[in-house]
């Protein structure tokens, strides 16, 4: 990060919204350093209750997977439908199960 | 490089994947799927998205102005309160939309500059001046419903990110035109003054308020590709019909009257016919002869030239001192 | 004025005072929307001044109705100490007063909390308020103190101006239950610590002019207050009787 440039970087910030649940992306803003990015957080995605807890990640940490890898990495998890229980039949009358 | 960082889009294809990555564009818009940051897309669909999301977060923050205006002057603590929440909020959508922007790869410098230097818009309306305290209420019944009008079908815009910032504004704007509303109803219901400050304001704002959905759609530049890349979703005429409909009843259950003499059912069209609307003052406004438009930009400037020393000073010291962070899982830190 | 607006006893005094504090400092800090360095500061400002303005409303509440004392009420009959009431000046001057403030009325309340009804319930919950507000000054005096040259000599100056309105802070008020004298203590080593952490001087001027009328919590204010009131009452004023 380089100190004299005054344009704050983007973080991406993360909310709990309530004990429970797990963080979920909620948006992003602009801060000089982490103790900022966290009160600002706080401050914005916040203010309506939103949240129990807070993560901010600088943008720039984030590794993305690519759009050119699009198909190897998300299509071959399209063809495994055995991995939902909706791919059972189950005989009618059969509970709990 | 394998990081790409959120924003930036890949490598420009050669000519021939172009064809393929157009075709799947199409398809995705086609079946009301919503585009991603690193998505391919056209680069008219990015120039687009980047003029409209940045005009309306410019919008959010210059329309800042006419409304602080009176918080200093509220005449209850309640109403200073709920204007104080109100233009706090919309420094917060300005930052929603700013971000939404910046995921096509440019930064708020870089829009914040265009906004200043006058090579960007943001929304005519925020030129007309706050006279009285009852105008307060004309922007968050007329202003706001006409921008709420505007923005309910941006939620299902084609691009994620902006129909993602838009589902969270309209949330968070809901109580915007309502206290509006309820303000111009105290007012009404008050002292003769009051009454009358009430009717002067939307005599004012009524006009203003229906050239915020854009020139008629005859003569409107971008819309039809817009509305093919579902970035639009109804016309500027449909929607600004909507909304005359929506305020009629309204006005009458405020006991205020709209200054259009030609204003009345058609029980035909099962709409309002109107009157004619003088695109020649919206012109002249959206030129930089609006009563305001020096102002509003001047503040804007001036706030963030008087801010530049101390955004300077947060990002030295941020390159002084590794900040220590706590880490997201239990006993971590670095 | 109606009788509403002239309340009396200590009990009901004690809240005006912290009540007005609280208000005043609500409405210089409303001044600064549209105007802050950066929009994320935008928000947080607001934040604070919209805990504050809560924080008055009950206040006020407990010795009247709060529009008649906040809008009838004449510029002697304020009770706010007069460092509040200091204009914004820039972004330092602002961090400065919100430093002093947030110091001392965090520590205030964290002691009456402990205290009686009905103040008790209401430091509780605004002690809470308060311990944000002072880290949100704490952040920023850091990063003024220890950032550029500009921001160091900015933040140095204002540090200094107020400190002449911080003596006010530690004089008892009548019908609060308070330690004064380990308030003022620990208050002094809390700002003192940031300041030095922050590479500043702490100031060591006088901590109050040597005036004998007084001060705000006498209802004797500065300058810039009556004007501050001007524009706060005025539309109010201007429609007796009407509701809003």
């Amino acid at each position: 990060m380089s100190g004299a440039r005054s344009e704050w970087p983007l973080w991406e910030v993360f909310v709990r919204g309530r004990r429970g649940l797990s963080h979920t992306h909620a948006g992003s803003l602009h801060a000089p350093d982490a103790q900022m990015a966290l009160r600002n957080a706080r401050d914005l995605y916040t203010r309506r209750n939103e949240g129990v807890s807070l993560w901010v990640v600088p943008s720039a940490q984030i590794t993305a997977s690519s759009p050119d890898e699009k198909d190897p990495f998300f299509a071959p998890s399209a063809d495994k439908p055995y991995r939902h229980p909706t791919f059972y039949e189950v005989p009618e009358g059969v509970e709990n199960l | 490089m394998t990081t790409v960082l959120p924003g930036h889009g890949p490598e420009a294809p050669g000519e021939a994947e172009t064809e393929a990555f157009q075709a799947v564009f199409d398809a995705a818009v086609a079946a009301d799927e919503r585009i991603e940051p690193r998505d391919w897309m056209p680069d008219a669909y990015r120039a687009t998205l980047v003029r409209q999301i940045a005009q309306h977060a410019h919008s959010e923050i210059i329309g800042m102005q006419p409304e602080a205006n009176w918080i200093s002057r509220a005449p209850s603590l309640r109403r200073k309160a709920i204007l104080l929440a109100k233009v706090q909020d919309e420094a917060g959508h300005g930052l929603y939309l700013y971000s939404a922007a910046e995921t096509l790869g440019t930064g708020r410098d870089e829009l914040l500059d265009k906004l200043h230097t006058g090579r960007q818009k943001y929304s005519s309306i925020f030129n007309y001046p706050t006279l009285t305290w009852a105008d307060v209420g004309a922007i968050g019944w007329l202003v706001d419903g006409a921008a709420i009008t505007n923005q309910v079908p941006l939620c299902r815009c084609s691009y994620g990110p902006y129909a993602r910032a838009m589902i969270r504004i309209c949330k968070e704007e809901s109580f915007h035109q309502r206290q509006g509303y309820e303000l111009l109803l105290a007012l009404s219901r008050g002292t003769e003054a009051q009454k009358a400050m009430a009717q002067d304001a939307v005599d004012r704002w009524w006009w203003p308020s229906l050239m915020m959905f854009g020139p008629p759609d005859d003569e409107s530049a971008h819309s039809a590709q817009s509305m093919a890349w579902k970035i639009k979703r109804h016309s500027n005429d449909e929607l600004r019909q909507r909304f005359v409909d929506i305020c009629v009843p309204q006005a009458e259950s405020l006991g205020l009257t709209l200054p259009d003499p030609e204003l009345r059912w058609n029980e035909e069209r099962g709409h309002h016919d109107f009157g004619p609307i003088d695109w020649s003052e919206f012109q002249q406004v959206l030129k930089g002869n609006g009563p305001c438009n020096e102002q509003r930009i001047s503040q804007r400037r001036a706030a963030h030239e008087n801010g530049a020393w101390v955004r300077e000073a947060a990002a030295v010291y941020a390159g002084k001192h590794a900040t220590e962070h706590t880490g997201a899982r239990n006993g971590e830190a670095a | 004025m109606s009788t509403a607006a002239r309340p009396d006893g200590p009990g009901t005094m004690a809240a005006l005072a912290l009540g007005d504090d609280a208000l005043i400092l609500a409405q210089r800090l409303g001044e600064w929307a549209g105007h802050a360095p950066e929009l994320e500061e935008e928000v947080a400002l607001a934040n604070i001044a919209l805990d504050l303005l809560g924080q008055a409303r009950t206040l006020l509440t407990l010795s009247g109705d709060e529009d008649e004392l906040a809008f009838r009420r004449e510029e002697r009959d304020f009770r706010n100490v007069q460092l509040v009431e200091q204009p914004n000046g820039d972004f330092a001057h602002t961090i400065a007063r919100q430093l002093y403030f947030s110091t001392y009325q965090e520590l205030l309340y964290g002691q009456l909390a402990g205290g009686t009804e009905p103040l008790s319930a209401l430091a509780a919950k605004a002690v809470k308020e308060c311990a944000y507000h002072r880290d949100h000054a704490e952040q920023w005096t850091l990063r003024l103190g220890d950032g550029t040259e500009e921001s160091h000599r900015r933040m140095q100056t204002a540090l200094d101006a107020l400190w002449r309105y911080t003596g006010e802070l530690f004089r008892p008020v009548e019908g609060l239950d308070v330690a004064w004298d380990t308030l003022e203590d620990t208050w002094r080593a809390s700002v003192t610590g940031i300041v030095t952490q922050a590479t500043l001087t702490p100031p060591e001027g006088p901590q109050a002019a040597p005036w004998a009328a007084g001060a705000g919590r006498q209802g004797v204010h500065t300058e810039p207050f009556g004007r501050l009131l001007a524009e706060m009452q005025h539309l109010h004023r201007s429609h007796p009787g009407a509701s809003w």
